[in-house]
């Protein structure tokens, strides 16, 4: 599909914004799997990570929200405010505005249980927030195929740099995963390791599964023995 | 009239340590990381920040009790 | 006083008069002909709020270790069914996951309908509609075969107003922990949960649950009958009443006895060397040196000057040819493994307590072992989702406490005693897997 030339200022505005938004979810996507991964930002408090992560979603949500009201203000394409929400219901693009809907619908989902996550058992948000990773690749592939903008130049180096990060990023957060320690194993994993003789860094406990971190005493190489 | 109180669910805490940043008045660093909260019922004035560390929580361990649930 | 077992009283409340000795199954003391015989025919109330009443007068306190006034327990889990509206439940607590405690086993052997009494009185009191008697998997199969068959010669007399259901408890510590028999009992692994709100509010399958030690209901079972003041009639004016106290001494063989609460303690603990020391409590409990021993009462108000409590009546005496420090060493490893692992403090400082102990006990601790210990234990004790490590830290800390002359000793390379032949009792298997928790 080959890009509109239109010069509206409206479709231009739908399309920066649309960039700028997948870019913002990228960064969202990365910062969420670091807050799992107990890691930080060099030069940056701890809570700045879950904090900006906090941040950006709601800053990505209000540019798919412009990207969206843009794109169906402009008069030179149909599309009506409902297929924002509801897939396959846009005569233009039917397939890839419609992906567009299901990434926006995931969007809120999360957006709005985090929201108001006080109120959610800790299952019923979590079951939501996990949707993100689908939300992010079905974004992905809006992005690429709704309009040719990031199928060439630049902005398909963009596209391809969004994909490999989160891809890379998710790998380690699975890798961690399959490495960490059952909760039953945990305590006869520290018994072995203090007995041994070493002081290893800290086991760390909670119900996600993570690897460990290095605490103040560093250099601990009795630490990486554990999660092995 | 009664305080809240900070109470953290130590199954879900899994030693992030937002809380400590935010709230250090309150709110201190085991040497394993996790946190060490003071007992007493929140002074008037750390209400917003106790807040701000509840709600930066990535496993939403840590809890503001109100006064009239407290039980434990 | 001499320290032959004729000298433990034994009060003939809750056992029979001749026990029929465990595993041996000649007559049947133990069956329902007798316990009828014995005590008379269970008779409900009929009517709200009586029994509670009666609980209350008597003042029975839970005997699983926490003493919690029995009534106030019953009470909450019937308000909590009324402002619900929901069907409540109960649970007979027999999995005595303490290692050095044998008397619910005991209790169960020789008085099971003296529980299942206590069991259907406890359910009618707050309205439940599910029974559920909950024991240690080990003895499933002499003890659980003759709960059965005591549930089943009830089920064919229609004494029974509630069914009741075998539940069996994983071989952990902590199974007997209230939340982690719930979660167990849920389907889940006998982990604690952290539960506020608390389980007689929302417990099993989310109803009002109320969760009582088997010998609380066999109490129960005999104040119905009997009335609060013959319960009173033993024991103190704060504390009234009997308990099953598990003995051990130099010989190593648990006895259970039935004592009033209050008796001395040099009186179940028997002779005891200069220099000896008694465990008041279980491995959660107190060591206590002989002087104090020879003070004390079994009750939570004389025990409390030397920072310690009844718990589940365990009583031991270590023998003068064994250390002190050797043999908290190993309870505290078993201890340690014995952790859930599910919070950060408990699950990091439990393995290096014990560690720190057993460098101790070896006689090759780095200077800084008991400081570090304190540090710890204090570290550990409130921090948790149950209060395994508190008691971890308490037991500990009586022991550097009541043996510090011994950890003087270690530190110069001896040791006093004359055996390093394991005396506490420890179960064999550790943890290993997450199916050794379901």
């Amino acid at each position: 599909m080959s890009g509109i030339n239109s010069s509206t200022a409206l479709w231009y505005a739908s399309r920066a914004t649309g960039v700028v938004a997948l870019l913002l979810l990228t960064a969202v996507m990365l910062l969420g799997l670091l807050v799992t991964r107990q890691g930080r930002l060099p030069g940056l408090p701890r809570f700045a990570v879950s904090g900006l992560h906090r941040n950006l979603s709601l800053l990505a949500t209000a540019f798919v929200a412009f990207h969206v009201v843009t794109a169906v203000l402009d008069g030179y394409v149909d599309i009506p405010l409902t297929s924002a929400v509801i897939p396959l219901t846009s005569p233009y693009e039917r397939l890839w505005l419609g992906i567009g809907a299901v990434a926006f619908d995931l969007m809120l989902a999360s957006v709005v249980t985090s929201l108001l996550r006080r109120r959610l058992s800790r299952k019923a948000w979590r079951a939501v927030h996990l949707t993100a990773y689908l939300c992010w690749p079905v974004a992905w592939l809006h992005s690429v195929f709704a309009s040719g903008d990031l199928q060439q130049g630049p902005l398909l180096g963009l596209a391809v740099v969004c994909a490999v990060a989160v891809v890379a990023a998710l790998g380690w957060r699975l890798v961690a995963a399959s490495k960490a320690t059952p909760r039953a194993e945990r305590v006869g994993l520290i018994m072995a390791a203090v007995h041994r003789g070493g002081q290893p860094g800290n086991q760390p406990s909670g119900n996600q599964p993570q690897g460990t971190r290095p605490r103040r005493k560093p250099g601990n190489e009795a630490e990486r023995t554990l999660i092995q | 009239m009664p305080a809240d109180k900070l109470i953290v669910n130590p199954i879900d805490c899994a030693g992030h340590g937002a809380c400590a940043e935010l709230l250090p008045e309150l709110i201190a660093l085991d040497e394993w990381g996790y946190p060490v909260i003071d007992p007493r019922p929140l002074p008037p004035g750390l209400e917003r920040h106790a807040r701000a560390a509840v709600s930066a929580c990535p496993t939403l361990a840590l809890r503001l009790v109100p006064a009239s649930e407290q039980a434990r | 006083m001499t320290a032959t077992t004729t000298s433990l009283t034994q009060l003939p409340r809750l056992l029979p008069v001749k026990p029929d000795r465990k595993g041996d199954g000649k007559g049947d003391a133990h069956g329902l002909d007798r316990h009828v015989e014995r005590h008379g025919r269970l008779t409900y109330r009929d009517r709200e709020g009586v029994l509670i009443r009666d609980i209350e007068a008597a003042g029975l306190t839970g005997r699983g270790g926490a003493a919690f006034p029995a009534h106030r327990k019953l009470q909450a889990v019937f308000d909590a069914a009324d402002k619900r509206r929901r069907t409540p439940r109960v649970v007979a607590n027999g999995a005595e996951s303490e290692p050095a405690s044998d008397k619910d086993a005991t209790l169960l052997w020789l008085s099971p309908h003296l529980v299942l009494d206590g069991l259907q009185l406890a359910a009618e009191a707050v309205g439940a509609d599910t029974a559920i008697l909950y024991t240690h998997a080990s003895r499933q199969h002499d003890l659980g075969r003759r709960l059965s068959e005591a549930i089943s010669e009830r089920a064919a007399r229609n004494l029974d107003r509630v069914p009741v259901q075998l539940a069996l408890a994983p071989a952990r510590f902590l199974s007997g922990q209230e939340t982690a028999l719930l979660n167990h009992l849920g389907g889940g692994p006998a982990v604690p949960t952290f539960m506020p709100p608390r389980i007689t509010e929302r417990g099993l399958g989310n109803a009002p649950t109320l969760v009582q030690n088997v010998e609380t209901l066999a109490h129960l079972a005999l104040i119905a009958r009997k009335g609060p003041g013959w319960f009173r009639g033993v024991g103190t004016e704060a504390e009234p009443g009997s308990m099953l106290a598990t003995i051990r001494r130099a010989d190593g063989r648990p006895k259970v006895t039935e004592v009033p609460l209050g008796i001395p303690l040099a009186s179940l603990a028997g002779e005891l060397p200069p220099g000896g020391a008694v465990l008041v409590g279980g491995y959660h409990g107190t060591w206590l040196s002989e002087s104090q021993a020879r003070q004390l009462t079994l009750d939570n108000r004389s025990l409390a000057a030397a920072q310690a409590r009844v718990g589940a009546g365990i009583v031991i005496a270590l023998p003068p040819d064994r250390c002190g420090l050797v043999e908290t060493a190993r309870v505290v490893r078993y201890l340690a493994l014995e952790s859930a692992g599910q919070c950060g403090p408990c699950l990091n400082a439990l393995p290096r307590i014990a560690a720190a102990l057993a460098e101790i006990a070896g006689g090759r601790a780095r200077p800084q072992a008991v400081d570090d210990i304190g540090r710890w234990s204090g570290l550990v004790t409130g921090r948790g989702a149950c209060h395994h490590p508190d008691g971890t830290a308490r037991f500990v800390g009586s022991a550097l406490r009541t043996f510090a002359a011994e950890v003087r000793r270690h530190e110069r390379g001896h040791c006093s005693a004359a055996s390093g032949e394991p005396f506490l009792p420890i179960p064999p298997d550790a943890a290993r897997t997450e199916r050794d928790w379901t």
